[in-house]
């Protein structure tokens, strides 16, 4: 049987990314516990733009967990209080009736606030295009198995590719750091043949890019890992520590990087 | 490649700086703990041991310890300085709600308990050391038992030296487990491994190191 809740709102709202933001408070009532997180807020905004108001904002776009966009902190977690749940994927029966959300943007200086919820993560973006792909060019889809990958390398890779790139990482962070995240783009790429010829130069040129941004460092907190939706390891991050040190040793500075290897 | 993109400059770099001179800092203080268990076999054995590290290497072998020590802490607090800047720096509006889900007390401190013992081991020095901060009677080079028992004699001198080692419980504490990392030694055949090592060595060093102002103030040692 659904139950119906009703709740108390604390929402971060911030018009632009110039301006000052602020606490609001909002009743959502009548809220069945078989909807989604978004749904709860749909509802709200429903109820904002009949009274004349601005509807907050918030991204989205899957709704199915795959996309990462659904970037909000309720409740100091980020995507709420379920492990391995993005916010799109979270229920309303994680809530008990009268509770009060606080809902926040993600907080740090490389994912400047858009508006209300909506942060821009192209800082993600920035850093994958340091070096997080292969310079090659493929072409079609090659053969199934024509290159031999072992499977224990396979999953390796496939679980570090796993990462979504939503940013919840960055966003449990106390240092704001991005390295679950850089560490999961350097890693899949790591345990394939393909990413080996470009393996030393790639966690160089990212993890440049990475402070380039402005992100944190991390001091080995965990929160990362226990706030990815995807269940990213900490393992990848020694696995781009253990990279970065031989990268540094071994570096040649006549051999230039993006595209020349 | 960028030029400002240094190992030194970098954030992986300057972890990596804290973690090697971490791991230093770490073998002296097992060292250093060893050596204090002396006390429990006499003035005499004290004494002995302290004349033995004095006259290592005709005298040499003190001073490359020290010089290699000191280099350590400056290079261990020069990359937490860079670090905790970079930080702070990361995330300009703090969160109103706050939820800690895998980091611990340990983790969350490492700084405060880092200056409590940058501040420790300025006081220990002129302590126990040079002499100059020696409450608890006068300060008589070479006399290493009665200068410990008499400064623990001393109610607040010996709480210092306990609260002292409560910080080092918490930085060594994840500061062990946390360099493994930072040094990429992790694999899930010795994870569990790494975080009994840490909580081992902490037990050790922090147990042995307060037992002995306890010990004196109990009337065990005088
Ligand atoms: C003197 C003042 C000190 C300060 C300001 C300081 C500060 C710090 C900071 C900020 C960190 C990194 C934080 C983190 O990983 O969460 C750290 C890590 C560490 N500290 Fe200290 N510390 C000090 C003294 C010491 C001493 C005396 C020792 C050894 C007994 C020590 C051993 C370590 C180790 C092993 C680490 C782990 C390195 C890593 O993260 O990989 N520190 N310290
Ligand atoms: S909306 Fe796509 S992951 Fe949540």
């Amino acid at each position: 049987m659904a139950k119906n809740l009703n709740l108390t709102l604390q929402v971060w709202r911030q018009k632009d990314a110039k301006s000052e933001g602020g606490f609001k408070s909002y009743k959502a009532e009548g809220i069945s516990d078989d909807m989604s997180f978004l749904e709860m807020l749909d509802i709200v905004n429903e109820g904002l733009i009949k009274a004349g108001d601005e509807p907050i904002a918030f991204d989205h776009d899957c709704r199915e967990g795959i996309c990462g966009m659904c970037s909000m902190v309720i409740n100091g977690r980020p995507h709420g209080p379920k492990d391995r749940t993005t916010t799109c994927q979270l229920h309303m029966r994680s809530f008990q009736d009268g509770d009060e959300i606080v809902i926040e943007p993600w907080r740090a200086k490389a994912f400047p606030v858009q508006r209300d919820l909506v942060v821009d993560r192209s800082a993600f973006d920035r850093v994958v295009a340091a070096g997080g792909f292969i310079t090659a060019n493929t072409g079609a889809a090659p053969d199934a198995n024509a290159i031999p990958v072992p499977k224990e390398k396979a999953d390796l890779a496939m679980a570090a590719a796993e990462c979504i790139g939503c940013g919840a990482c960055v966003a449990a962070c106390p240092n704001a750091s991005a390295m679950l995240f850089v560490s999961a783009k350097v890693s899949h790429l790591a345990h394939l043949p393909q990413g080996q010829a470009e393996r030393m130069i790639r966690v160089r040129d990212m993890v440049a890019q990475m402070d380039d941004e402005e992100f944190g460092t991390c001091t080995n907190h965990g929160e990362c890992e226990a706030a990815c939706p995807k269940s990213v390891q900490l393992e990848n991050i020694a696995l781009m520590n253990r990279d970065y040190l031989k990268a540094s040793l071994t570096y040649r500075p006549e051999v230039d990087a993006g595209g020349g290897l | 490649m960028k030029p400002e993109a240094t190992f030194l400059g970098s954030s992986i770099g300057k972890k990596i700086v804290m973690a090697l001179t971490g791991i230093v800092l770490v073998l002296f203080v097992i060292g250093h703990m060893a050596g204090n268990l002396q006390v429990y076999k006499g003035a005499e054995a004290l004494n002995g041991y302290s004349e033995f590290l004095h006259h290592f290497l005709h005298g040499a072998g003190l001073w490359i310890a020290r010089i290699v020590l000191l280099a350590c802490v400056a290079l261990h607090i020069w990359a937490a300085a860079g670090l905790t800047r970079m930080n702070a720096a990361a995330r300009p509006v703090a969160y109103r709600k706050v939820h800690h889900e895998a980091s611990t007390w340990a983790s969350r401190y490492m700084r405060v308990t880092g200056f409590i013992l940058l501040f420790f081991i300025v006081f220990h020095l002129l302590n126990l050391t040079t002499g100059q901060w020696h409450p608890g009677g006068t300060f008589v080079k070479g006399e290493v038992y009665a200068n410990l028992i008499s400064t623990f004699q001393v109610k607040w001198v010996a709480a210092l030296y306990i609260v002292a080692m409560i910080a080092l419980a918490g930085h060594l504490s994840h500061g062990i487990w946390s360099l493994m990392q930072t040094l990429g030694w992790n694999h899930p055949r010795y994870n569990a491994l790494r975080k009994q090592l840490a909580w081992i060595v902490t037990a050790l060093v922090v147990i042995a190191n307060i037992s002995f102002p306890v010990a004196v103030l109990a009337g065990i040692l005088h």
